[in-house]
């Protein structure tokens, strides 16, 4: 009876998504249990924090505020740039989209199977977080989340032998896709001809074909050229630029236009803010509507 | 004594549970290849000490559980544990006389039952590009079993459950 049992629920999970709310009242009770397992880590991290010298502290300090520095500078030209953007595309009547809405969530230290590349954040679905949401760190693409549970929401990497990210070079706009390959700082792109214009070095972007992740955001460095003469296809490998690894603190991205409906008691407004504000130019006007819903959230 | 069997299903929920953590905590990711399934293993050691009291059905909550808390289709853990108690139950007179090394047997068959499993829904789910790797902890299962069922023992004694 067990074994009928749970068959229908393999064939039912694996149909549908009828069993998610099931799903999300057993997560609370094993909730508690991967907190827990979390904690050593977690604790640990807090006290190398907390026991860091006064110098280290200062050095650390200094740095980031150097990095503050350049980084206001590229932001005052990037809005400039933003600005030169949008009218162009306006000229062109081509659409634009800006203004992302990221969410900051925290690793869990916890590893749901041995031979899968997924990580638990913190961050489910009382946050409005929903599959398929991409994932960034502050180098590049993470990766995109395909389950939600009210407390945490589970995030399969770029790596995943089943994941697949489309990508363009950067370089030249040569538009592909990256596979994941299982270790952890490799991506495959069996897709390029032998003759494709893609060299070790250059940058893999986003294309944002496919709606899935949006376009612009840094996803791998390609270090292995390696053309096969007796296949149609190159073999080419990347290393992400995401540090897949050592990241603690995640953003979830909301890209769609659709707006995301969150419990007023779960978010406050400060958690959540725009990346790239929505311009305010007379120029932008019509656009506007389109952004309206994401700038009034 | 009605006292003792709420002691020993409070010890039950606490082994799991420790087990459980066990499964998905990540201390030093080199080692995360080689995490045999703990909770597997606490259930074979109880359904083998107290086959009257933890039946099949009480594995299959556990499995579904497990299901939850490492994100799988829902019902598969819930098989292999349903089975794995079955046959430990099944055999837990055979089992209680075994000697360690035919016991690991015992265990690795079941493991290897269960990940086999595991292979099927996941080429259901997708074309996984599964490696060598994925049969570690059928391995650092049975390596495991005697430190896990000298334990639990010692536990169960520590308590005086019977």
């Amino acid at each position: 009876m067990a074994v009928l049992a749970s068959v229908t629920l393999l064939v039912l999970d694996y149909r549908g998504s009828r069993l998610n709310s099931f799903r999300s009242l057993l997560a609370f009770a094993v909730y508690p249990l991967q907190s827990l397992a979390s904690l050593p880590v977690d604790t640990y991290q807090a006290l190398t924090g907390t026991v860091i010298s006064y110098v280290e502290l200062q050095k650390e300090n200094k740095r980031l505020k150097d990095v503050q520095l350049i980084n206001d500078a590229r932001l005052l030209k990037l809005a400039a740039l933003e600005k030169e953007n949008i009218r162009l595309r306006l000229l062109l009547e081509n659409s634009f989209q800006l203004g992302e809405q990221v969410l900051i969530a925290e690793l869990l230290s916890v590893k749901l199977e041995p031979y899968e590349h997924t990580v638990v954040v913190n961050k489910g679905s009382r946050f409005g977080v929903h599959p398929k949401q991409p994932v960034l760190d502050a180098n590049g693409v993470v990766g995109q989340v395909i389950r939600v549970l009210p407390n945490s929401s589970e995030v399969m990497l770029i790596t995943d032998p089943d994941h697949a990210i489309p990508v363009e070079v950067n370089r030249n706009g040569l538009r592909t896709i990256a596979f994941g390959t299982g270790q952890p700082n490799r991506l495959h792109l069996p897709f390029l001809a032998n003759n494709a214009d893609v060299a070790p070095g250059d940058l893999l972007v986003t294309s944002g074909l496919g709606g899935g992740f949006p376009a612009g955001y840094p996803v791998a460095v390609v270090d292995k050229f390696e053309a096969r003469p007796d296949k149609s296809f190159a073999n080419i490998y990347a290393t992400p630029k995401a540090q897949l690894d050592a990241s603690r603190e995640f953003l979830i991205v909301w890209s769609d236009t659709n707006p995301v409906v969150i419990d007023q008691h779960a978010q406050t407004p400060q958690q959540q803010f725009s990346l790239q504000p929505p311009p305010q130019s007379p120029v932008s006007q019509p656009i506007d509507k389109k952004q309206g819903k994401h700038a009034g959230q | 004594m009605p006292d003792n069997s709420r002691l020993t299903v409070v010890y039950f929920i606490a082994t799991i549970s420790a087990a459980m953590v066990l499964r998905v905590m990540l201390l030093w990711p080199e080692l995360a290849p080689f995490n045999p399934d703990w909770i597997a293993l606490a259930l074979i050691y109880w359904s083998m000490a107290f086959p009257e009291r933890f039946g099949v059905f009480t594995a299959w909550t556990v499995g579904l559980l497990t299901d939850v808390l490492t994100g799988r289709l829902l019902g598969q853990y819930a098989l292999i544990y349903a089975l794995i108690a079955y046959f430990s139950i099944k055999e837990h007179r055979r089992l209680r006389q075994f000697p360690v090394i035919q016991q690991c047997l015992f265990v690795f068959f079941c493991l290897l039952v269960s990940q086999s499993i595991i292979f099927g829904t996941e080429i259901m789910k997708a074309g996984n590009r599964l490696t060598l790797e994925f049969w570690y902890p059928v391995l650092t299962g049975t390596l495991v079993w005697p430190g896990v069922f000298w334990v639990l023992r010692n536990i169960r004694i520590m308590a005086r459950i019977a």
